[in-house]
């Protein structure tokens, strides 16, 4: 288990995580969300023991990580958002590198670095120095140093960056058979990779937990919040902006109508509703002599949850 | 010390298969062996002066290349992220120090053999004996060793290496020029400055002559055991950053 008190961080004078708090079961595969800059990797850095917190503590299967860091290296490993990566060496020998770093014997990595390499499925290259491969295998290299020494725990902090659609497919697989043999902690501001990969998520904002749960747990009390989009113009051509705005906004349960733009010939608005009221948008629009030109409904439960729990409309932009 | 031992080799296999550790023996080889034989071997003398003037041009090896061999040693690995795999693996800071110090201090040591055919030249054709000419490079041992530790504490304070490399150029002229500057004031910083320099009280007047002096030797035991503490409670701050 890992168990987190109270753990900040301070950049010089500026605060980027905490104070947090947050317990993670031995088998779970938690998510981290949260925007650019919401603290996800200073506090995947610190579960890493890679840096050290300012305050509060932080336990990893009953050690005290700041006490004794190396034991906790030892049962981690770690997947930076850049992979740590020797360019210049073979993809074996760089492997079995890491495996000598986190205390390996020769006789445990001749068993080892097979089954490793087939995992991150790097047969194909192990020979091949490490600067010849695209981005897709050196982020797997980067995933088999991180279990080679087939650690407990393992931290993967945006492990599908920059990959295309294929690779995150693959990626994705990867970690899902991983699953089985580690507790994983995934970071990432992508919410459906996260979504489809995590049993739990931790969403944090400007370095504070702002949510904790399941996907169905975070999103339970959103009931039907959901958006319209609705592009509507003015039979005789005018600047029709503020009367639909007042339109609009005059219907129950919609909480917001934000800036329109124009497209399609009319303009196009975002309506923030707690329900589903499109029958009520449609007939307002038409009583008002206006013409709807079109309508759309989104209800994205984990996306709303999101918006909601990192600060609403900022958290779109 | 196991993990020393394993930075040790990835490191020297680095020296040994990059190019650029080769360019820079050969460079300073190519110097060496120019000032040598326009310098030292100029006009008739004695085959002892000889020597010292070998030595007085061929202290220039570690006093540059430890500079250009060590300012990439930490600040690349920052640069380039690796240094992750380094921190977050069971091994101490003072042990990543040490074994890229060893390695690029064994790298510094093949360069001296490479250039020991030039004493051996002035042996077979002088007057010397094989105590001045080890006297002579153990002195270049232990100057390459300070200025090494120097150019480590450099790379360990950014993650530029030219800006490392600066650094190291800038702490190492800064130390070799204290005795020159120490001329010019009055007793006791006179006294103190002057035994802080690098090169003219410890190599010139001890080992270039072929004198080993305890105290030089302790001095670049001392200069090189401080840097080198420096680079690693430094690596250790930057955990606290």
């Amino acid at each position: 288990m890992i168990r987190a008190t109270k753990l900040s961080k301070f950049y010089g004078g500026k605060r980027a995580l905490g104070p947090v708090s947050f317990e993670i079961a031995d088998g779970e595969t938690v998510g981290f969300l949260g925007l650019n800059g919401a603290g996800k990797t200073t506090a995947l850095r610190i579960l890493a023991s890679d840096l050290r917190p300012s305050s509060g503590s932080i336990e990893v299967g009953g050690v005290d990580a700041v006490a004794d860091p190396h034991a906790v290296r030892k049962r981690i490993g770690f997947l930076p958002e850049n992979p740590p990566l020797y360019t210049e060496m073979v993809v074996a020998d760089y492997i079995r590198f890491a495996g000598e770093l986190r205390g390996m014997t020769s006789a445990e990595l001749k068993k080892r670095l097979p089954e490793v390499l087939d995992v991150a499925a790097l047969n194909g290259v192990a020979d091949d120095p490490i600067d010849t491969l695209s981005h897709g295998f050196r982020q797997r290299v980067g995933l088999a140093q991180a279990i080679i020494h087939n650690p407990q725990f393992l931290i993967l902090d945006e492990p599908t960056r920059g990959l295309d659609p294929v690779q995150i497919v693959e990626m994705r697989n990867l970690i899902h058979d991983l699953k089985q043999n580690h507790t994983v902690l995934i970071s990432s501001h992508i919410l459906t990779e996260i979504s489809q990969t995590c049993d739990r998520l931790l969403v944090l904002d400007k370095g504070k937990l702002v949510g904790s749960g399941s996907e169905s747990e975070l999103s339970k009390h959103e009931g039907d919040i959901g958006q319209i989009t609705v592009t509507v113009r003015s039979p005789s051509g005018d600047d029709p902006k503020a009367q639909i705005t007042k339109v609009l906004g005059a219907i129950a349960s919609v909480t917001k109508v934000g800036e329109p733009y124009a497209q399609g010939g009319g303009f196009t608005y975002s309506l923030s509703t707690s329900k589903d009221v499109r029958a009520e948008v449609s007939r307002a629009i038409v009583e008002a002599k206006l013409d709807l030109l079109k309508l759309d409904y989104a209800r994205s439960e984990l996306e709303n949850t999101f918006i909601r729990l990192v600060g609403g409309a900022d958290a779109s932009n | 010390m196991r993990a020393t031992s394993i930075i040790y080799k990835r490191e020297l296999g680095r020296y040994l298969r990059s190019p650029i550790g080769w360019i820079i023996a050969a460079a300073a080889l190519l110097v060496e062996g120019i000032l040598f034989q326009s310098q030292a071997l100029s006009g008739e003398q004695l085959s002892a002066i000889v020597l010292e003037r070998y030595f007085y041009f061929a202290s220039g090896i570690p006093t540059f290349c430890g500079v250009l061999l060590a300012f990439r040693l930490l600040a690349e690995e920052r640069q380039n992220h690796s240094m992750v795999l380094l921190k977050t693996s069971p091994i101490r800071d003072t042990e990543i120090v040490l074994g890229k110090f060893f390695a690029a201090l064994t790298f510094m040591s093949i360069i001296f053999v490479l250039s020991i055919y030039m004493p051996l030249l002035v042996k077979v054709n002088g007057k010397i004996t094989f105590a001045q000419i080890f006297v002579g490079y153990f002195g270049m041992f232990l100057l390459g060793s300070a200025t090494l530790a120097i150019g480590m504490f450099a790379s360990a304070l950014t993650k530029h290496q030219i800006v490392a490399a600066l650094l190291g150029a800038v702490f190492v002229l800064i130390m070799c020029m204290l005795f020159p500057l120490a001329k010019r004031l009055d007793s006791p910083v006179r006294d103190v400055l002057e035994q802080v320099d690098l090169w003219w009280i410890h190599f010139q007047n001890g080992f270039m002559r072929g004198i080993i002096n305890l105290k030089d030797v302790i001095y670049y035991l001392a200069v090189t055991y401080f840097f080198l503490l420096l680079a690693v409670k430094t690596l250790e701050a930057k955990r606290w950053e």
